[in-house]
């Protein structure tokens, strides 16, 4: 399991598109991958619960990566945030 | 056959196959279903047909309007696209015998509640998306069943009928397959019939009931704009005679797109600026198009309806600079907020008036509020820089209220200089000329600015004591008046006496039986819906002011009336 911290610098925080293609990162990978905000949690291939957690800009989140393939795609996401987010 | 008469909305025609747009209410759906199976399969038919469409207008935006406005259909369909959207309503069709239909609205209700309940702005208006795509699967539901019975996609131009549609309908036609509007309800100046008109949709509205039950899908429509008369199913005679029409509108229409480029001067050399009215970054492709020599009015207020606070300084820099870049150089008239209890959004709190035309709106309410117009003419000044800006202040009656304005934008630049914000000296700065006060103490506004533009529609309005959107009031609404025209000319006189020119923004200046008429008393710019320019060009050309003057308005009623 892959643990890391990101802290979102998007003014929208976490808005519908690049969690559209987080989701869509999510589902090409076997791993499973989490977003953790305070004690609520969700699922990066679902598009709701994502929005659900409101992220902000600013708020630090909590990325988990849990599976077979979970160092490269830790890595990929990890991109992605730093790129989109 | 079945005559229909109702209210044309421009002067075009066009025949072909009725699409019919029913709007409906939760309640018109099933709410039970007898075979879940099937409804699943009609489910994710829907689903496909959905995506198809919004990677369609996703494609098209892209292409005419550009990528920021294109975005909101590729959200559109990552919201379809997710996996608990699917389950929810797929849960509800096995577990309680839902229709697809009833599945897909209790989703709908569920997840645009969920994202409510979030109390965040951005979040809360993902609702309203979460209602749109679900509109959409519930119309790709409905539409499937009627293809079924034996309709099919074919290259026959459409003529969408309705009894009502809202703006946003109206802008997701296909622009390449709709040759045409009828609407059962509806009025000239409804905000539909605005954008069919810009959109140069052929278009006949408040047609009544009688026509509303009598188009169904795939019968035969003629939507004639100029008698404002809708035929459904015509018989030989006057299918016939529609396409003779059609045919000659075709040739017309070809020719003037053959005056793009050139400029519009008379036969005897006066060259008229013919620019654009828009609401929005939106509209330039149109203004582009069909050649505008400039934007004569820019609708701010349109930045601040439909949404939820006010606009800031900075998205609405962003906005002004995006047009001023595209226009390259031409002239952009911005009218400032043109807000009041009859048009407004629910963040400004206004009371209600008895009478809004003749209540706070426009400069009035930016006067009772702190910082609503500073905050809008910062943002215009910033922008300056990137194009050739002119400002133009709506409602003016009195001369208080101009000094008060340029002192608010000598403020504004002064408090820019001191931060070492770059912006344009030279914007021009001008008054809409809308109340018959404006028009009748022109020769003391004009010193005050660079130019006037004359609102025809509030003038009128407010010359003949007519409000405009009261239908029983159209026969004494007369918009060629020799009131409303002599305080034209009046007010031309002054503007040119003082070295300001004149334009007219309002729905007379793409009236062509006038256009002469205007071009005597000496207007220098009309301005008008970006779809009427080349027919008023071909107008201008052919017009030649040295020969015999025809009568124009003549002084002395007003004055006259003034004496007494």
């Amino acid at each position: 399991m892959q643990t890391f911290e990101y802290t979102i610098k998007d003014s929208l925080g976490i808005h519908v598109r690049p969690a559209g293609q987080l989701a869509q990162l999510a589902k090409e990978k076997k791993s499973t991958i989490t977003i953790k905000l305070d004690d609520k949690e969700a699922d990066t291939t679902k598009l709701f619960a994502v929005m659900a957690l409101a992220v902000k800009c600013g708020n630090t989140i909590t990325v988990t990566v849990d599976g077979e393939d979970e160092e490269e795609a830790a890595a990929e996401v990890k991109k992605f945030l730093e790129e989109n987010l | 056959m079945i005559p229909c008469k109702g209210i044309g909305i421009n002067d075009y025609i066009a025949i072909g196959r009725a699409k019919v747009i029913v709007n409906h209410t939760d309640d018109d759906y099933p709410v039970k279903a007898d075979n879940p199976k099937k409804e699943i399969e009609r489910l994710h038919k829907a689903q496909e047909v959905a995506k198809t469409e919004l990677q369609k207008l996703h494609d098209k935006t892209l292409e005419t309007v550009g990528p920021d406005d294109a975005l909101i259909f590729e959200m559109h369909q990552m919201m379809l696209d997710d996996v608990e959207f699917t389950e929810m309503i797929e849960n509800e069709i096995n577990n309680n015998s839902s229709s697809a239909e009833h599945a897909v609205i209790v989703a709908r209700d569920n997840f645009s509640s969920m994202l409510l309940a979030l109390n965040d702005d951005y979040m809360s208006q993902r609702a309203d998306d979460v209602k749109d795509i679900s509109g959409r699967l519930l119309d790709c539901l409905s539409n499937a069943d009627s293809k079924a019975e034996g309709e099919e996609e074919s290259d026959v131009p459409l003529i969408i009928c309705a009894e009502d549609l809202l703006p946003s309908q109206v802008v997701s036609m296909d622009l390449d397959s709709v040759k045409a509007i009828a609407l059962g309800k509806g009025s000239k100046n409804s905000h539909a019939s605005i954008l069919a008109n810009s959109f140069g949709f052929a278009s006949v509205v408040n047609l009544g009931d009688v026509f509303t039950n009598a188009a169904v899908n795939g019968c035969v429509v003629i939507v004639d704009g100029k008698k404002g008369e809708v035929v459904i199913n015509p018989d030989k005679e006057t299918l016939l005679e529609a396409k003779q029409l059609e045919i000659a509108q075709k040739k017309h229409l070809a020719h003037l797109q053959e005056l793009k480029g050139q400029k519009a001067i008379t036969k005897d050399g006066k060259e008229v600026e013919l620019a654009a009215n828009i609401g929005g970054p939106e509209d330039i492709p149109g203004v582009i198009e069909n050649d505008a020599d400039g934007i004569g009015l820019f609708r701010s207020e349109f930045i601040y309806l439909g949404v939820d606070d006010y606009p800031t300084e900075e998205e609405q820099f962003v906005i002004y600079k995006n047009v001023l870049e595209k226009m390259e150089g031409k002239r952009v008239v911005v009218r400032t907020l043109d807000i009041g209890s009859d048009k407004s959004a629910d963040y400004f709190k206004l009371d209600e008036e008895e009478n809004p035309a003749l209540g706070l709106r426009a400069i009035r309410l930016c006067f009772s509020r702190d910082g609503l117009l500073g905050t809008q003419l910062r943002a215009l000044f910033r922008a300056s820089v990137y194009g050739r800006l002119a400002i133009m202040f709506p409602m003016i009656a009195n001369v208080w209220e101009v000094e008060r304005l340029i002192e608010i934008c000598n403020q504004v630049k002064a408090d820019l200089k001191s931060e070492g914000v770059k912006y344009d000296d030279n914007v021009e700065i001008g008054i809409m000329i809308e109340t018959p006060a404006a028009a009748l103490i022109s020769d003391q506004l004009a010193p005050l600015v660079d130019f006037f533009s004359v609102g025809t529609n509030d003038l009128t309005q407010y010359t003949l004591a007519c409000d405009r959107q009261n239908p029983n009031l159209i026969p004494f609404c007369d918009t060629h008046h020799d009131a409303v025209l002599s305080l034209i000319e009046r007010a031309a006189n002054a503007a040119h006496e003082n070295d300001a020119w004149i334009g007219i923004c309002g729905e007379l200046a793409n009236d062509s039986a006038l256009t002469e008429q205007f071009l005597r008393m000496g207007i220098d710019e009309l301005s008008m819906a970006s779809s009427h320019i080349l027919k008023i060009k071909d107008i201008v050309l052919n017009i030649d002011l040295s020969k015999k003057e025809k009568p124009t308005t003549t002084e002395i009623i007003v004055d006259d009336v003034l004496k007494k």
